[in-house]
């Protein structure tokens, strides 16, 4: 067993610090990681499973290196956020929810950033970019394929 | 003569770049301090550095990390002409911290008079403090709006020694940012205040639940939260409280309290039948108070103000001020804070810088609330004026909707969230949410009629009625505000096909004018799906309007309009 479950509490509200804590580190959550957590805490599989699909936070499938995530708040959204969801699944060739073959970007749409006055907004792993264009967006897509590299 | 200079580093402030400047800044000053700051408020600016001099406060507005800029801010010329109250309208109280005190500095909120509320809370009663709480007639925060002193009274009376109190920051209604500028911000002005709730209650139980993706709000508190703990000030009159935070994993309905309950116990977070109430039977079975950021943020200054002060600003129902994250279509998006009772249109007009006649309507409350025509804009800002409109007074997210904007597809688009977010634990919200969302996507892709019309308004009271909890109560609000004040846009789509904003992709062809077209070949090569043919023509069955050519081309002489139409 990861040594890092084995310095949880045992308690079973811990479950989903525990995933998430699991996601952190493996960037998803793993078959292996379920059948682990659920021995720790003696919680049946479908319960740990049943938890993973209801929280959006949890990916059960390895996602790119670059998560591109395109904000659909209300202020994105009437500012063109589906256009900019639309331009980035052109420009890398991926739908929502998919990661590209060689495994570096990978696209989903969230709630809300809360940058609304920068509308729209995408986060990439994290950092986010405001006041988007085509231009700017295929700009900035272009230089994490050409770095490879996270630029902070 | 600089004394220090500030640099807004909200993640407004670092989506646009300011992270860039406080490096630079500090790698090419060294005999000025350089401090960075939580929100200043002012969006629109960002990046945004405060220069303090001996004579008071300049600003640069849209700082960047070059040579050019540092000699503009250190030769002070051409600083941003505003006023840190846009308008004299604003009221600044809440946020008078934020932006101003670097947030993760325990010192600098001390010598701001941090934490002397709570030193006032430790020497009243508790009957007394909540009668102060009582007298200030603050009501939650989050959008319920209900009296925060009579919750706490009633959690103070249970007799329980286990007591939890907890503050909801899972600000998960797209548009707002209220919650996380103070965060992020002011993060010990939001615990100085659950302390001294903690006081009022009896709680011993303290916990954030907070949206995983406001990663810096996380950090910022958690390091108060360490800063808290070092000088004791979890103690209280001999009783010690502990402070824990808690990271939602991204799921709106947990907004509500008793779904929020089970996700901390770490369920699926589905809400729960009341009673019994939380005040009885909360978290792990112990009696609990939830309490919105905002609401315990003005706590503080509730304690130093007196109830009694505090009460002055505001109407007769809703005391005090009220922040709003103001975003959409107007110049000066930002986080304002202004007295209960001010007109939706001096905060859409005045202070967000909006011209008359082009913003048609706001969304207030976000997905569980309601737009606003504009010919209501003189309505007040108060919980009890904007419900009895049809929307709700919300958590505080502002949108103006410009005239431009199509409202069957803004309030699809609500539906679609609140469809999306539905926990499917009663089937009313499940089913009917995805019924109305299916409605409205056949208005907005031109195969509506009219009786899918009357199917919204015919099933949307039955939502409200056969949900337990507030998602599903508030999910058909848009579509009945919008049904209320623009009956008119849901019948062109229907009756005429035409959707006169121009946002409904199929009911809008791309038109390129030939007479104006200097065939420059930019748009037959940005075209994606090679809708645009050599002799510059679009064919409109294959192109998907992803209006990647209207924005290339250099004479725009390619334009949206109405499926069908002539004339642009």
């Amino acid at each position: 067993m990861n040594a890092w479950i084995l310095s949880l509490p045992k308690e079973k509200n811990q479950i989903i610090r525990a995933l998430q804590e699991a996601q952190k580190r493996e960037g998803y959550v793993s078959n292996d990681i379920i059948k682990e957590l659920s021995n720790y805490f003696d919680i049946p599989i479908v319960e740990i499973e049943g938890i993973l699909s209801f929280y959006t936070q949890f990916k059960r499938v390895k996602p790119g290196k670059f998560i591109i995530s395109v904000c659909d708040g209300t202020a994105c959204h009437i500012k063109g956020a589906p256009l900019v969801a639309g331009w980035v699944s052109e420009m890398l060739k991926i739908k929502e929810g998919e990661t590209d073959e060689k495994g570096i970007f990978s696209l989903e749409t969230v709630a809300c950033l809360g940058c609304c006055s920068l509308a729209p907004v995408v986060s990439i792993n994290g950092k986010v970019f405001g006041n988007l264009t085509r231009k700017s967006l295929s700009g900035i897509i272009k230089r994490y394929q050409k770095e490879g590299v996270e630029n902070d | 003569m600089i004394k220090k200079i500030k640099v807004g580093l909200g993640s407004c402030g670092i989506a646009a770049g300011a992270q860039e400047v406080y490096n630079y800044l500090q790698s090419e000053i060294k005999d000025i301090e350089i401090i960075s700051v939580g929100c200043i408020g002012h969006c629109y600016a960002e990046p945004l550095v405060e220069v303090e001099t001996e004579s008071g406060s300049l600003f640069f507005d849209h700082m960047s990390a070059t040579p050019k800029d540092l000699k503009r801010l250190l030769d002070l010329n051409n600083p941003f002409k505003f006023n840190k109250n846009r308008s004299n309208l604003e009221k600044i109280k809440v946020t008078k911290l934020a932006g101003v005190i670097n947030p993760i500095s325990f010192d600098e909120y001390i010598d701001n008079g941090g934490y002397e509320a709570l030193k006032k809370a430790l020497s009243l009663s508790r009957d007394e403090l909540l009668n102060e709480i009582i007298k200030s007639g603050l009501r939650g925060r989050g959008g319920g709006g209900f009296p925060t002193g009579m919750k706490w009274r009633f959690l103070s009376a249970k007799e329980e020694s286990h007591k939890v109190l907890i503050c909801n920051a899972d600000e998960g209604d797209p548009g707002a940012f209220m919650d996380r500028s103070m965060m992020e911000s002011v993060p010990h002005q939001v615990l100085e205040g659950m302390l001294i709730g903690a006081l009022a209650t009896g709680a011993t139980e303290l916990i954030i639940y907070v949206r995983a993706e406001y990663p810096l709000a996380v950090k910022n508190l958690s390091i108060a939260i360490e800063q808290i703990y070092s000088n004791s000030l979890n103690n209280l009159n001999g009783k010690t409280v502990s402070i824990k935070i808690k990271e939602g994993a991204g799921a709106f309905v947990c907004g509500e309290e008793t779904a929020m309950i089970n996700s901390l116990e770490g369920k699926r977070g589905t809400p729960r039948f009341r009673p019994p109430y939380p005040t009885d039977k909360g978290y792990l079975g112990h009696p609990t108070a939830i309490n919105n950021v905002e609401t315990f943020a003005n706590i503080p200054i509730i304690l130093v103000e007196g109830g009694e002060t505090y009460a002055l600003d505001g109407t007769q129902g809703s005391k005090g001020t009220k922040l709003f994250a103001l975003a959409g279509d107007i110049p000066f998006p930002g986080l304002v804070e202004v007295p209960m009772g001010i007109t939706i249109g001096e905060i859409i007009y005045d202070i967000g810088g909006a011209e008359k006649g082009s913003v048609k309507a706001v969304q207030t409350g976000g997905p569980s609330g309601g737009c606003i025509p504009e010919t209501y804009f003189d309505t007040p800002v108060d919980y009890d004026s904007l419900k009895a409109l049809g929307a709700i007074m919300g958590s505080g997210g502002l949108i103006a909707i410009g005239k431009n904007r199509c409202m069957v597809e803004t309030a699809r688009y609500f539906l679609e969230f609140t469809a999306k977010e539905s926990c499917g634990k009663c089937t009313f919200c499940r089913v009917g949410t995805t019924r109305m969302l299916e409605t409205l996507e056949r208005i907005t892709g031109g195969e509506g009629v009219l009786e899918d019309i009357q199917f919204l308004e015919d099933i949307a009271p039955k939502i409200i009625k056969g949900s337990l909890c507030g998602l599903g109560q508030t999910a058909p609000n848009p579509v009945l505000a919008s049904l209320k004040y623009f009956k008119h846009e849901f019948i062109e789509h229907v009756s005429d096909k035409k959707c006169l904003a121009l946002q409904c992709n199929p009911l809008v062809d791309v038109y390129l004018d030939q007479s104006k077209c200097i065939e420059c070949g930019a748009c037959v090569k940005t075209c994606p799906v090679s809708a645009i043919s050599k002799d510059y023509v679009v064919d409109n069955s294959i192109c998907t309007r992803c209006n990647s050519c209207i924005e290339i081309c250099p004479k725009k002489t390619i334009y949206r309009r109405v499926k069908g139409g002539v004339n642009g």
